[in-house]
């Protein structure tokens, strides 16, 4: 067992070797430990925010709301109304008296000003401590305006990350839940998207993948989502998940509602990308489709394959530590960097289950650290103990990782540029040459 | 003229502040060898982090109580203690602040009583650690901020023996500005104990050996002598009595006060110096008086190209004071003045300058930027000038905005802005000019065209 400064983070770190252990994980962070992980209110926001024409109001004091504005790379091909910040932005005088009145009228004053078909309420830990009831006053005024007001149980305290992802969930199946009496007719070769934010653009190149394969997108939970087709959402005939971590749930749910059958699905790397495209040919189960995508696969391929090849012969043998929110991501960044001829040294998430942790492990070679909910005390030193020569992650990891030397990847929401499928293969490996070879390293 | 609360809204729409913890976490970043804890849900310092990490880009590390539901119903302060345990053990710091958040302060956690506490239960220095209430409903970070350093001097200041250096109180200004001021006071001979003192911490050279606590920050020891020092002088004239800890030294100790605005702009770096030399009979050396003229012979070069410019201020209270008269000397018109803090003062303060401006203009206090934006289309402004928050009014207004503040996160180099100092105003002043030059240049050969040409 590793030696840590922290008794308790013992459990959460090991060293991959021939015996398999387990990781403990998906638990709440250790007090004093420094964790990098947000909030349960931040996961159901992560969700939540780039259903763009939704006015997303945040119930508590400003901070909240103030730390997320508009912090998120997801694009829109229509409104912009998600990239504003709204807070009730409770006052002393709220905390002690409730704040439901405060509510009440800032969800008046939004709908007045911006008439949206639907509005979230996201309970901060506050609100979560003063009991205003959200589900009532959205319930009434929901009532009085006639358009959907979906409270989001979102306060801190109540679990980590996960659990926020599973509070947006559980409100955006009250959203697609089809009006009584109302039929629900499937449609062929008709999919939705779970798990992908239309970061740079993403959704849209999957989307457009899915239509040179002779399929259609539904709607996509929730990359440029909107009110209309969210409400369509189970018109779909398969769901494809790709970040499963925050979307499992939701497609479980989903599948035993309306039983529309679910499949897992990557598009970060090559690897993944060609397999997943595979994956949703052989479920549609359509010769013509098959074809298609398998044509598809060809053209891109050959496109990308040399450039890659390129960029791989410079970062042969390097090495790489990767931090990152959740379990698919990590998994397929394994299988990314082998393409570029890079080992991973350390591996960890924020938010991963035993089932990620399982796959990293079968994934990784020995002496590799894999560690869950890590700080930046623990990055550091395994980082350096191992001989990383690159670090993913986030804003947070991205200073440490510079001030250690080390180059970096941003793999975080608010990246400007897509990282998925063919393209963002090519955006990964250019990414990864730019820093890893950069001319400044021979000064430091 | 006006002058508007926006309080009383139900609806903050983009907010223009942040909250109190996160003041306290940068007034603490500025003190030798210190770690901080916030005592909340996880969730506030992971936010907090990130936001400082992207304006100085670099590793910003505080600790959380990471309360979950069971903290939250039955308290926190196993969860408090447990984690001053586990940060110790990692950073080994000779200073603790803790900081407690919306939830900690609604469930009613004493962590004042927690503190002493510890350090009994521990046999630690009764000086080890700082508890301050920063609730984030209680005030914006500036509020957060200076009430931090308060407390941090009432805790640590000791009857001294009297000594000749002073007291230099700082609002949150960039490091680049910091290194500004610790020249001046150098070049002017003057011993100084200059707090919170962030320049390295978060803004440290790179160097290969990596230090989980960064090094720099104004030494404990001399905070503990801030009470024997000639005066104090704290660039904070926005700041209320109980916030002060300038106040508090003249108070308990009778340290001489003298409040001032940020040295920005000539008339307020004039005043500084002058202040100096009153309080140390040291005169004003040869090298700052040619800054001096440099910076008039620049505000003449560029008179006529400023008088194009009606801008909007926004930000902290004392850096929108100094970037408004700084405005004024150089007849770019203040039109709306912005913050997001509830401040009395800066109001009745700039009212008379701006008076004098001959136009009308609007100050907005607690607002958010929805309201800024309506209010710089009403009163035509042509430049913002404040943080990165700003880049709101360039997208969907087209107002082109210059950066100075906290925080700037869409661009590199925010801890690397330097607006004090006669040199410093030189290089704000170019700034502003600049972009209103490219403003110009950008447009004038079509709105001329549009205008005479076309008819
Ligand atoms: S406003 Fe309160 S709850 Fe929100 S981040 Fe600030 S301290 Fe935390
Ligand atoms: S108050 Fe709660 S909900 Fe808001 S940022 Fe902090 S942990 Fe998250």
């Amino acid at each position: 067992m590793l030696d840590l400064a922290i008794e308790e983070r013992k459990d959460f770190v090991y060293t991959k070797s021939k015996q398999r252990k387990a990781l403990k994980c998906d638990t709440d962070s250790i007090s004093g430990a420094v964790s990098q992980r947000a909030c349960v209110y931040c996961g159901a926001r992560v969700v939540l925010n780039p259903i763009t024409d939704a006015v997303h109001l945040v119930h508590g004091s400003i901070g909240c709301a103030s730390y997320t504005w508009d912090i998120r790379g997801s694009l829109s091909s229509g409104s912009e109304l998600y990239r504003n910040s709204f807070s009730t932005d409770l006052k002393e005088q709220d905390v002690i008296f409730g704040g439901e009145k405060k509510l009440t009228k800032a969800i008046e004053e939004l709908v007045q000003k911006y008439r949206p078909r639907l509005v979230f309420v996201y309970s901060t830990c506050v609100v979560g401590v003063i009991g205003d009831d959200l589900e009532a006053v959205c319930r009434a005024m929901a009532a009085k305006h006639n358009i959907e007001i979906i409270p989001v149980q979102s306060s801190g305290f109540v679990g980590n990350k996960s659990m926020g992802y599973r509070a947006a969930c559980d409100s955006l199946l009250r959203l697609i839940e089809p009006r009584r009496g109302q039929k629900i007719v499937k449609r062929k070769n008709c999919l939705n998207l779970m798990g992908d934010f239309n970061l740079a653009g993403e959704t849209w190149i999957i989307k457009e993948y899915l239509n040179r394969m002779g399929l259609a997108l539904n709607v996509a939970f929730t990359g440029d989502a909107k009110y209309e087709t969210l409400k369509t959402a189970t018109q779909a005939s398969l769901n494809i998940v790709q970040c499963a971590g925050s979307m499992m749930y939701l497609a479980k749910k989903f599948e035993e509602k309306y039983g529309t059958p679910f499949l897992r699905v990557s598009f970060v790397g090559i690897e993944d990308t060609v397999e997943s495209l595979r994956r949703i040919a052989k479920a549609i189960n359509d010769q013509e489709v098959y074809e298609k995508t398998e044509e598809l696969i060809a053209v891109e391929m050959e496109k990308t394959i040399p450039v890659i090849q390129e960029y791989g012969k410079a970062l042969q043998g390097k090495k790489a530590a990767v931090y990152v929110g959740g379990g698919f991501k990590a998994i397929s960044l394994i299988k990314q960097f082998k393409e570029l001829g890079i080992e991973v040294v350390m591996i960890g998430t924020q938010t991963g289950g035993p089932e990620d942790y399982a796959a990293i492990n079968d994934l990784v070679e020995e002496g590799t650290v894999i560690l869950d909910d890590a700080n930046p005390a623990e990055i550091e030193r395994f980082t350096l103990e191992k001989g990383a020569h690159l670090l993913v992650g986030g804003v947070k990891e991205r200073p440490l990782a510079y001030k250690l030397g080390l180059a970096f990847i941003d793999h975080n929401h608010d990246r400007k540029h897509p990282l998925c499928g063919f393209d963002g293969a090519v955006n990964f490996a250019r990414e990864v040459y730019s820093t890893v070879c950069s001319p400044v390293w021979k000064y430091v | 003229m006006s002058e508007t609360n926006t309080h009383f809204r139900n609806v903050n729409e983009n907010p223009c502040n942040m909250c109190m913890p996160m003041g306290g976490i940068l007034a603490l970043k500025g003190i030798e060898k210190t770690m901080v804890i916030i005592h909340g849900s996880q969730g506030c310092s992971t936010y907090m982090r990130r936001h400082i990490s992207e304006h100085f880009n670099e590793p910003v590390d505080v600790a959380s109580s990471s309360l979950n539901e069971k903290g939250t119903v039955y308290g926190g302060e196993e969860n408090l203690k447990k984690g001053l345990d586990n940060l110790r053990k990692v950073y080994h710091p000779d200073f603790i602040g803790i900081l407690t958040t919306c939830l900690a302060e609604t469930i009613g956690e004493d962590i004042e009583r927690i503190a002493q506490e510890y350090v009994r239960e521990r046999d630690l220095s009764q000086d080890l650690v700082v508890a301050v209430p920063t609730p984030g409903y209680g005030g914006t970070h500036t509020e957060g901020y200076f009430l931090t350093i308060r407390r941090i001097v009432a805790k640590l200041a000791k009857k001294t023996q009297k000594h000749s250096r002073i007291n230099v109180i700082i609002p949150n200004i960039s490091p680049a500005d910091i290194r500004e001021l610790k020249r001046i006071l150098s070049l002017m001979d003057i011993g100084y104990i200059l707090l919170p003192d962030f320049s390295d911490t978060l803004d440290a050279p790179y160097s290969r050996l990596y230090r989980k606590i960064p090094e720099g920050g104004t030494p404990l020891a001399h905070i503990k002598a801030m009470s024997g020092a000639m005066a104090t002088v704290e660039l904070g004239i926005t700041v209320d009595d109980s916030l002060s800890a300038g106040k508090y030294l003249e108070d308990e100790y009778g340290v001489p006060l003298y409040r001032l605005p940020l040295p920005m702009g000539i008339e307020n770096t004039d005043l500084f110096l002058k202040t100096l030399g009153e309080i140390t009979g040291k005169g004003v050396p040869k090298v700052l008086e040619l800054e001096r003229g440099r910076l008039l012979d620049s505000m003449i070069d560029s008179h006529k190209y400023n008088f194009q410019g009606r801008c909007a201020v926004f930000g902290e209270t004392e850096l929108v004071y100094a970037i408004s008269t700084t405005c004024l000397e150089n007849g770019i018109f203040p039109a709306v003045i912005a913050t997001g803090s509830r401040n009395e003062r800066l109001g009745a303060l700039l009212a008379k300058s701006l008076q004098e401006g001959g136009s009308n203009y609007v100050l907005l206090n607690d607002t958010d930027f929805a309201h800024i934006r309506e209010q710089c289309k009403i009163m035509k402004v042509n430049l913002a000038i404040g943080s990165s928050e700003g880049r709101y009014l360039t997208e969907r207004e087209g107002i082109p905005l210059v950066r100075v503040g906290f925080p700037v996160h869409d661009q590199v180099g925010g801890q690397r802005i330097l607006s004090l100092g006669y040199q410093g105003t030189m290089a704000f002043l170019d700034r502003i000019t600049n972009t209103l030059l490219d403003n110009k240049h950008q447009n004038y050969r079509s709105s001329l065209y549009r205008k005479y040409f076309v008819g």
